[in-house]
């Protein structure tokens, strides 16, 4: 998705265009972050305020949650209405049923219909709804993305493999300040009767932020 | 504290050059959309990044653009859309 070019950056655009791609390199990591994060952390412990095992437990918490748990999320929407319906309004009424509490932010759910295909980006940073997908994927953070999202969504959903035809919407979600996005796709046709466990099967990540669609009922086995 | 815009409400975003931890991306500023909804009352994040309480909070919306409208050659369906949040003290009435 990325090229690296070659001319420098020191002059000034109103709006910074390269065939529309309006930036694409990766800045290294911050060193003076790195620094600041292991110096705060060691008086932390130092100080007797947390312990090398908290910091380990949180960090265990956090990456212990997977998009399995989204997948669940929108396999119920799609079998239980009133769920739905509580997702779409009241999402931590919702989410408590599964045990997730999103504070000091809040779900937005967007839904995917025959006319509408959502998509989730967060071109200051990388905002993300990990308490239901866990931990974003290493593209969703990179520039690239961030910026080409906003500004050519059709041509990234094609690198994608997803094709939206053009008299469906396309419908960005910067997630930029308190709400973190959830895409709810679509049901797929062919899925009648099946229990929330199988239908679960068929939500990717992906599909979840809104660069795919599910699976077919032909790609997973029965 | 009572929303100063209601969904439907055409609003501008400002443009206005603020340096600090600011949540209007530049691709916004001085752009036309409307209000999708009202999200509710936050502390400011302009505040809260430099150890502030974030007090007074700032109502924050959802705001909805044409993709046409924040790029002159967007290059996709005019119908297609674009929603992000902006804090009240960021948004004019139109």
């Amino acid at each position: 998705m990325s090229e690296t070019h070659d001319h420098s950056h020191d002059h000034d655009h109103p709006t910074h265009t390269h065939d529309g791609k309006p930036i694409q390199e990766d800045p290294l990591p911050s060193l003076e972050a790195q620094i600041l994060e292991a110096s705060v952390r060691e008086l932390l412990i130092e100080k007797g305020v947390i312990s090398s095992d908290d910091v380990r437990r949180a960090i265990d918490q956090v990456e212990s949650r997977t998009p399995a748990l989204g997948a669940k999320i929108v396999a119920r929407a799609w079998d239980d209405p009133a769920f739905k319906e509580t997702l779409m309004s009241d999402s931590d009424e919702a989410l408590m049923a599964f045990g997730i509490d999103m504070r000091p932010t809040e779900l937005c759910v967007v839904e995917n219909t025959d006319d509408v295909h959502n998509m989730v980006v967060c071109t200051l940073c990388s905002c993300y709804p990990r308490p239901v997908l866990g931990i974003p994927p290493a593209w969703y953070k990179r520039r690239d993305y961030r910026s080409r999202a906003v500004r050519e969504p059709r041509a990234i959903l094609r690198e994608f493999g997803t094709d939206i035809p053009e008299q469906k919407q396309v419908r960005v979600h910067d997630s930029n300040a308190d709400l973190r996005y959830l895409v709810l796709p679509q049901r797929p046709d062919g899925t009648e009767g099946w229990d929330q466990e199988k239908l679960a099967r068929l939500v990717t990540r992906d599909a979840m932020i809104g660069v795919s669609d599910v699976l077919e009922p032909a790609d997973i086995d029965d | 504290m009572d929303p100063k815009f209601q969904p439907g409400d055409s609003v501008q975003v400002l443009h206005r050059d603020q340096p600090g931890h600011v949540r209007t991306p530049m691709y916004v500023r001085g752009k036309l959309g409307v209000i999708e909804r009202i999200v509710g009352s936050f502390p400011n994040p302009e505040l809260l990044a430099v150890g502030h309480s974030g007090l007074p909070y700032k109502m924050l919306y959802r705001v909805n653009f044409k993709q046409g409208e924040l790029w002159e050659d967007y290059d996709g369906a005019p119908d297609d859309t674009l929603e992000i949040e902006i804090y009240e003290h960021w948004l004019a009435p139109v």
